[in-house]
């Protein structure tokens, strides 16, 4: 492949960079993210892939937009209300930059349709809200050996670390999801639209820094970012030899399908 | 003793506490869904009434995060 002249054009700024070059961006233009929930973390994550230049970029979203989105799912506007995010995204993704390709899937991920969607991708970016669905990307990436950006924002506070295959996973660290009702969800207990999208930006800088192999990842570490008191700081994390999924005794053999309203209550 | 607590460096008047014993201190709410990780590695929750902290421990407390989008 060979970058054409708008190419060149386009992505010049950061073809400079050392860490890109017109070979980091030809891999850029061949790589395959996916990113699951087009919400608060997906948004701009989906925004910046996009104008990176990421070749194929796939949607998973079963929702229509609603008014209450737009205060942080930054790439859904007033006039999308009511449609189908995934078809929301697409549009703003094609007027930004054209030549991604976009596969959309206007679905929720389950245990039986998540191993055959990920397959399909290079890296894959948790933007879902809920546990069920964290733990199930967790563990179908696992499964599939294919890397992935965990992401979970509160109030003005978030959380997020990569997972590589061989290396610390979610479950290392909570080895299974909250009960029903325990931990509040953004719909409950409120988040800042601003933490949405610095915690997506990153997860999306996780992603093209994999595809460059550049610099450090967030592997083995867990970023905590508490935007109220503008608080950074990475916690290091080991591969846990008790974990269910990935320790040395493993007790989960195959994907599980939690109890979808475990801390959804509300939407 | 003095202990690294998420981050920050704190001084307590006991010598030494149980993992049980410090949550309770630091007020921390619904314990039974916090990871507690001590010096880097993470702590099994039937071992924090028989873990002690001790002088220059670092201990954090990790919670449950959500958010994003419904997608399930
Ligand atoms: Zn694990």
């Amino acid at each position: 492949m060979r970058l054409t002249n708008e190419q060149i054009e386009r992505y010049s700024r950061q073809i400079i960079l050392k860490e890109v070059g017109g070979k980091g961006q030809e891999k850029l233009l061949n790589s395959k993210v996916l990113v699951i929930g087009a919400g608060g973390l997906g948004s701009p994550a989906l925004l910046y892939l996009a104008s990176a230049g990421v070749g194929t970029i796939g949607i998973v979203d079963g929702d229509k937009v609603d008014i209450t989105n737009l205060q942080r799912q930054i790439i859904h506007f007033t006039e999308d209300v009511n449609k189908e995010k995934i078809y929301s995204a697409k549009e703003k993704i094609a007027k930004i930059n054209p030549h991604v390709r976009v596969i959309t899937y206007n679905t929720k991920v389950n245990a039986s349709n998540i191993r055959e969607i990920v397959r399909e991708f290079d890296f894959i970016i948790d933007g879902t809200d809920n546990f069920p669905a964290k733990f199930l990307i967790n563990d179908a990436c696992f499964f599939e050996k294919k890397p992935f950006s965990h992401g979970g924002i509160l109030r003005f506070q978030g959380q997020t670390f990569t997972y590589l295959p061989e290396n610390a996973c979610y479950r290392c660290i909570f080895d299974s999801p909250p009960p029903k009702g325990v931990v509040p969800t953004c719909s409950e207990a409120g988040i800042i639209g601003v933490m949405a999208g610095l915690l997506g930006v990153i997860q999306a800088s996780e992603a093209i820094k994999y595809i460059l192999s550049a610099g450090q990842l967030l592997t083995n570490k867990l970023l905590f970012v508490d935007l109220l008191n503008i608080e950074f700081r990475t916690i290091n994390f080991k591969k846990n030899k008790n974990c269910p999924l990935c320790g040395e005794n493993p007790k989960i053999k195959d994907l599980i399908d939690y109890e979808t309203e475990i801390c959804d209550l509300k939407n | 003793m003095k202990l690294t607590v998420n981050g920050k460096i704190e001084s307590f008047e006991k010598e030494s506490l149980t993992i049980e014993e410090l949550l309770k201190l630091k007020k921390v709410k619904m314990p039974e869904m916090v990871t507690v990780e001590l010096n880097g590695t993470i702590l099994e929750r039937e071992k924090f009434k028989t873990t002690y902290v001790k002088d220059n421990d670092s201990i954090e407390f990790i919670y449950y995060m959500g958010g994003g989008s419904p997608i399930i």
